[in-house]
């Protein structure tokens, strides 16, 4: 499959969040400004691309040869809540209103599913490491454009007359969920 | 599971913590950080950590009721260099003119380089005291009173309002407590502690704190304090356990024997909630200047209430005239402050004569 393929699929047809419906929690609770959206998308395409880059030879040159493939989820895991902690020391020193911005958040990127997802699916399609890392940045710039149109669209939501139990997640899900539909509208074009 | 299995993901671990601990030396830690103290005194930290910590590890205190928490915008200070970008936990309690001006919240800004503050001059001689809990007494199912002898320093020097900041023993948390005894008994301090489901601090003074224990606490604090060289007439209101600084001002007003007009008013929900009454009936009896008006906003059908039913800013409308030009202490939660100066300021109080404190 070529690299372009597979970028334009993770970022449209297979999209993480819109079509896989992973990493849902962040995508809910951060969507409310775009900037806070921004900041919490590249932390979280940063964290897909540099786990993937890692868990890819993790899995290829230590688990296979040694037979102990099961042992992907535990590696897996811990390969993120390092890079986590890593990309939190970094924005913490450099980028401090992100940090704030990002709260408790950024700490949770670490049980984000979309983050594990996409190294899981890397490993099941049986990409190359030059493929896995498209997939991957794909994956988090899909992720990122995605909750980006979501805080877009909910800061006009602000003027809205919404019925009173949908207000806040509740209108947000509705949202996300029309989002996806219009989603699969690409999914004649290149799948995966 | 075989002995590669354990090898490797053990070297996986291994591996990745080296890394963190390196990032974590070289990256997390800002290496020393002179915080110079309005162009006079430098204090020389070790940075990472909030320019509130740093302040009061060296005995300077600033008003911190929420602890830190960013909920009550109480920790002020000027910092015109090194304090970083404006965050948005800040942003809220500061206005425009403050930004202009550099004002920060302390408990926000971490110090990560070379920083000079501006610490108001009226900060500067609030004290740290050790105290010993000489008795407490259960005032209604969910408050208490609590008698602290000052141990050392010995006395302290208050306006009646004001509030002291209880450390938790064995933590760095610190919680507002207004002082309830008048400020002539100056070497023992009364506190009403009403409990807070689920309360850290008020949960440990209600559980575990007794008679001999030893606390401590920084202050006096707050703005809402007595203007004892004014003539004007007072009013109080109080809700919850607002009813701690006013006890204060009322019996520092009477053993004082002031001429002027005092009025009283509670907020509370039903009579279970009351405590005092007969202390301040009694006062009310004596002094021809001084008024008590409780309202309840939920009165037990079976209590035979007789007093004013309502919240207290409804009772507030319709006992206070117009163009009134009294001097207005506030002290109860914020819903009831804010909808308490709407009251008064359409009574014809003017808002330099309204002084409160939210407690939340
Ligand atoms: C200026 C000032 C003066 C104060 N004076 C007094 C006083 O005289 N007597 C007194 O009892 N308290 C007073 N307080 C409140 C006191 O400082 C604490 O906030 C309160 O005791 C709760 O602390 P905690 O550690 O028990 O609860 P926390 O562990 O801080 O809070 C536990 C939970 O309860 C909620 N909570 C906190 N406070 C309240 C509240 N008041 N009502 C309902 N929910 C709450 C919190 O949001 C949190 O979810 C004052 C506060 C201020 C700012
Ligand atoms: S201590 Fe309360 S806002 Fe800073």
């Amino acid at each position: 499959m070529n690299l372009f393929t597979i970028l334009f699929a993770s970022l449209f047809t297979s999209n993480i969040a819109l079509s896989y419906f992973l990493g849902m929690c962040p995508f809910i609770a951060l969507s409310r400004d775009i900037r806070t959206a921004w900041g919490m998308g590249c932390a979280v395409t940063f964290v897909m691309a540099v786990t993937a880059a890692i868990n890819w030879p993790v899995y290829h040159f230590l688990l296979v040869p040694f037979h102990i493939e099961y042992m992907q989820y535990l590696s897996f895991i811990l390969v993120i809540a390092v890079s986590v902690q890593i990309v939190e020391i970094i924005v913490e020193r450099f980028f401090p209103v992100l940090y704030v911005n990002m709260g408790v958040f950024l700490p949770l990127i670490t049980v984000n599913c979309a983050i594990l997802g996409i190294s899981l699916f890397m490993i099941l399609r049986d990409y190359s490491f030059i493929e896995g890392v498209f997939y991957s940045i794909g994956g988090g710039v899909g992720w990122t454009m995605a909750i980006i149109a979501m805080a877009g669209l909910r800061s006009k939501l602000t003027f809205s007359n919404i019925p009173e139990p949908l207000k806040g997640p509740g209108i947000t899900m509705i949202i996300a969920g029309i989002m996806s539909l219009a989603f699969m509208g690409f999914a004649g074009i290149a799948g995966l | 599971m075989n002995i590669a299995s354990i090898l490797i993901m053990g070297g996986i671990a291994f591996l990745l913590a080296a890394i963190l601990v390196i990032l974590d030396r070289y990256l997390a830690s800002y290496g020393d950080c002179d915080i110079t103290i309005n162009d006079s005194k430098t204090l020389t930290v070790t940075g990472g950590q909030s320019l509130l910590s740093y302040l009061m590890d060296n005995k300077i205190f600033i008003p911190s009721a929420c602890g830190g928490r960013a909920t009550c915008g109480f920790c002020k200070v000027n910092i015109p260099e090194g304090a970083g970008p404006l965050l948005p936990t800040e942003s809220p309690f500061l206005t425009r003119s403050e930004v202009a001006r550099n004002t920060r919240l302390a408990c926000q800004v971490k110090v990560k380089s070379d920083l000079s503050v501006i610490i108001p001059e009226k900060y500067l001689s609030i004290q740290e005291f050790k105290t010993i809990v000489e008795s407490i007494k259960d005032l209604n199912y969910d408050t208490k009173e609590i008698f602290l002898r000052l141990d050392e320093p010995e006395y302290i020097s208050f306006m009646p309002g004001q509030y002291i900041q209880l450390k938790l023993p064995d933590s760095d948390e610190y919680r507002a407590y207004s002082i309830a005894s008048p400020p002539d008994s100056n070497n023992f301090i009364e506190l009403i502690v009403r409990l807070v489901p689920g309360g850290c601090c008020s949960g440990y003074i209600h559980r575990d704190l007794k008679t001999g224990h030893k606390v401590s606490f920084t202050g006096p604090y707050g703005e809402l304090a007595l203007r004892e060289n004014s003539d004007k007439d007072i009013i109080c209101v109080g809700g919850g356990c607002g009813m701690a600084p006013f006890r204060s001002i009322i019996r520092h007003l009477f053993d004082t024997g002031t001429k002027r007009d005092v009025k009283y008013f509670y907020g509370a929900r039903s009579v279970r909630d009351l405590y005092f009454v007969d202390e301040f009936r009694k006062l009310e009896r004596e002094k021809e200047n001084f008024s008590f008006i409780i309202a309840l906003s939920e009165p037990d059908k079976d209590s035979q209430w007789e007093g004013e039913i309502g919240f207290i800013h409804q009772i507030l409308d319709k006992h206070l005239q117009d163009n009134n030009n009294a001097e207005a202490y506030l002290c109860g939660p914020p819903v009831m402050i804010d909808m308490t100066m709407q009251v008064l300021l359409s009574k014809g109080i003017a808002e330099e004569d309204i002084m409160f404190d939210k407690i939340q």
